[in-house]
């Protein structure tokens, strides 16, 4: 007599408050977020500038902690999980494509997109055929031992979504990743997730000012002043 | 982990040629300095320890007279040594290797048309046990020569050469002003004692001799010494001390009107001026290797700020604290043991070519090549660490927006 299981939450953001400094210089990132995401999503987060939408980013990503509330990542309370283990969560569960594309300077894009697998301890010779291959699923099979100063944007931003892929992460976190781009390589970029999200089953979240891009997503969530704008649409899809 | 430490470390050193090479270089500086000053400050102190070894470190002498330092404090007023001094000490000393009579004298020496101005020392055959000199031909006296006062005589390798050229000389006739004595042996050249002086320009006859044909006394000059180990060198020379005064009859509280010197006191004072210079070399050395020191701290630091995104960026793909942190001990330790090593082979190089140019001796000091290769490495790696650890620790999201 069992119903059958919805998909399970994968994010969970119970009362998420984030602070950043003290007394009267006190910055209010976040005011109170709750927000689900289940297993498969993808999602849109949109919002005026300091509305938020890095921080809970960084939230979801393990890369920092509420101040108060709660973050499950799949249903594990991040806040009080050590460094070393919130290090692991991401290591093992999340790819992150940064607003910048935060890449190493000096380090050839296969290079920089093995690093995530070198942590995870991928034995060398499988380490750059995985590379290699995330390098191909976005186009830059040819360009895989330039370094990224000799990439152009789009390019970057590429290698910086193979990197987040590579390791074939449960969740995928994009802020901003066409806020560099023109509208040609914008598309692209969205093709590229979407395919990511429809053939291999990752959950993503996305950072857009741009409702052309919010669009390839399953559902959009708006943030105004550190919280979740009601007029936008937080439900279920 | 270590592994990929390793290589992520190997990988960023090569990325970073100049960076590396910048830090490698200051340990490189430091270290050879420190070694090849060392290496030379030794090397002089060998050279000043085996020239007065040459001289013999185990002999005393015994002159009249109260003591003057320096050679020819000779004072004629004082009573002399005798052949009874010389007995009762080879009979009632023990520890000593030989006891020589030596009663020397300026002269004039000629052979054919060839003559050289030389010293002339009456002694026995223990003046060559004494002054540990061996023959390059020819034999020392034998008793009949020595009990009857012949006319023959050991050369010095000077002489042999003013006079004789290459000529042999055994046998041949040299003229000691007034009489010609017969040679019957050259003694193996010494070469300059570390005063400078000539230790080759010499003549020794058999005491006997000397005294009858050249000084025309039974005295004796000076009496040479030697111990048979160096230990037993102070004991000697209380015992040799008390048994002059007793047989002088001096009175307790009366000073010696003679005196025993060692040639350690001149030893000592030689190589603790060496070993000063050595100290002082190494000084100099240990201020640039600190100098060194501070250099890699500064490009360590330099380039953790540098870098400090890229750790931020690390992190945040998963990276633990520890292993980025491994990355960069292992990065410092490479680049400083390298620098270690290289200095090392650079110093000891200049080390050797130095002391090859000064013609001293080869010396080599483990512990400071030691001391020097762990200082270095030590800066590196502290320098190298503590930087890494402060980034380590950052939060990844202000680690990556650090500019
Ligand atoms: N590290 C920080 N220190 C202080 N204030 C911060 C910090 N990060 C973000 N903020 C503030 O929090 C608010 C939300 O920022 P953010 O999440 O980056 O907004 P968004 O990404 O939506 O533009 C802004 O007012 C911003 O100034
Ligand atoms: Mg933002």
């Amino acid at each position: 007599m069992k119903i059958p299981q919805s998909p399970s939450p994968v994010i969970e953001l119970k009362g998420t408050k984030k602070y950043y400094g003290e007394g009267d210089a006190t910055a209010y990132a976040l005011r109170g977020v709750d927000l689900t995401i289940y297993e498969g999503e993808f999602v849109a987060i949109m919002g005026p500038s300091g509305s938020g939408k890095s921080t809970a980013m960084n939230i979801i990503g393990c890369l920092d902690v509420p101040t108060e509330g709660h973050y499950l990542f799949e249903g594990i309370d991040v806040g009080i999980l050590s460094r070393d283990q919130r290090a692991l969560l991401r290591r093992n569960y999340i790819g992150f494509i940064f607003q910048g594309f935060n890449l190493l300077g000096k380090t050839s894009a296969v290079e920089n997109v093995e690093l995530p697998l070198l942590y995870r301890g991928v034995p060398a010779h499988e380490r750059r055929t995985m590379a290699m291959a995330a390098l191909q699923s976005v186009g830059l099979g040819n360009v895989a031992h330039h370094t990224p100063g000799e990439l152009s944007g789009g390019q970057q931003q590429r290698v910086a979504i193979a990197r987040a892929i590579v390791t074939d992460p449960l969740v995928l976190l994009a802020d901003e990743p066409t806020g560099n781009l023109d509208t040609a390589k914008s598309i692209e970029v969205m093709e590229l997730l979407k395919s990511f999200n429809l053939e291999k089953k990752i959950t993503i979240i996305m950072v857009t000012h741009e409702n052309d891009m919010a669009r390839y997503a399953s559902r959009t969530i708006h943030f105004r002043d550190g919280q979740i704008d009601p007029a936008g649409d937080g439900s279920h899809p | 982990m270590i592994w990929n430490a390793f290589i992520l470390a190997l990988r960023e050193i090569r990325r970073s040629a100049m960076r590396s090479i910048l830090t490698t270089l200051g340990i490189v500086i430091g270290v050879a300095s420190v070694i090849a000053m060392v290496m030379l400050g030794d090397a002089t102190t060998a050279y000043v320890t085996q020239s007065i070894s040459k001289l013999g470190s185990n002999m005393l002498i015994l002159r009249p007279g109260q003591d003057r330092h320096g050679p020819g404090g000779g004072d004629t007023t004082s009573k002399r040594f005798t052949q009874e001094d010389i007995t009762a000490i080879s009979r009632e000393i023990g520890g000593i290797k030989g006891v020589a009579p030596v009663s020397s004298k300026g002269m004039q020496v000629v052979y054919g048309n060839q003559n050289y101005s030389t010293s002339i020392d009456g002694s026995t055959n223990d003046y060559f046990t004494v002054k540990d000199w061996s023959f390059e031909t020819g034999r020392n006296f034998t008793a009949a020569e020595l009990q009857g006062g012949k006319a023959v005589c050991v050369i010095g390798e000077t002489i042999r050469k003013e006079l004789f050229g290459d000529q042999n000389p055994l046998d041949a006739s040299i003229r000691l002003e007034n009489f010609s004595c017969q040679v019957i042996g050259v003694l193996h050249s010494k070469g300059s004692s570390m005063f400078g002086m000539d230790q080759d320009d010499l003549v020794v006859v058999p005491l006997r001799m000397f005294q009858r044909r050249i000084s025309g006394n039974q005295e004796i000059a000076t009496i040479l010494l030697s111990a048979k180990n160096a230990s037993g060198i102070e004991s000697i020379k209380t015992n040799v001390t008390s048994l002059i005064r007793e047989r002088r009859h001096i009175r307790p509280g009366d000073e010696d009107d003679f005196n025993v010197r060692d040639l350690r006191e001149v030893v000592q004072t030689l190589s603790s001026t060496t070993k000063m210079l050595t100290l002082l070399l190494g000084a100099v050395a240990a201020i640039s290797l600190l100098v060194g020191g501070i250099g890699i701290m500064n490009i360590m630091l330099v380039s953790v700020t540098e870098r400090t995104r890229e750790i931020g960026i690390r992190l945040a793909i998963g990276a633990l604290e520890r292993e980025v942190l491994l990355q960069f001990l292992v990065e410092a330790i490479v680049l400083s043991s390298l620098g270690g090593i290289i200095g090392m082979a650079l110093g000891i190089g200049t080390g050797v070519a130095i002391n090859h140019f000064f013609d001293l001796p080869f010396v080599f000091n483990t512990s400071i090549v030691v001391i020097a290769f762990l200082f270095s490495t030590l800066v590196g790696i502290v320098f190298g660490y503590f930087p890494a650890r402060k980034a380590a620790r950052l939060n990844p999201i202000d680690a990556l927006r650090h500019e």
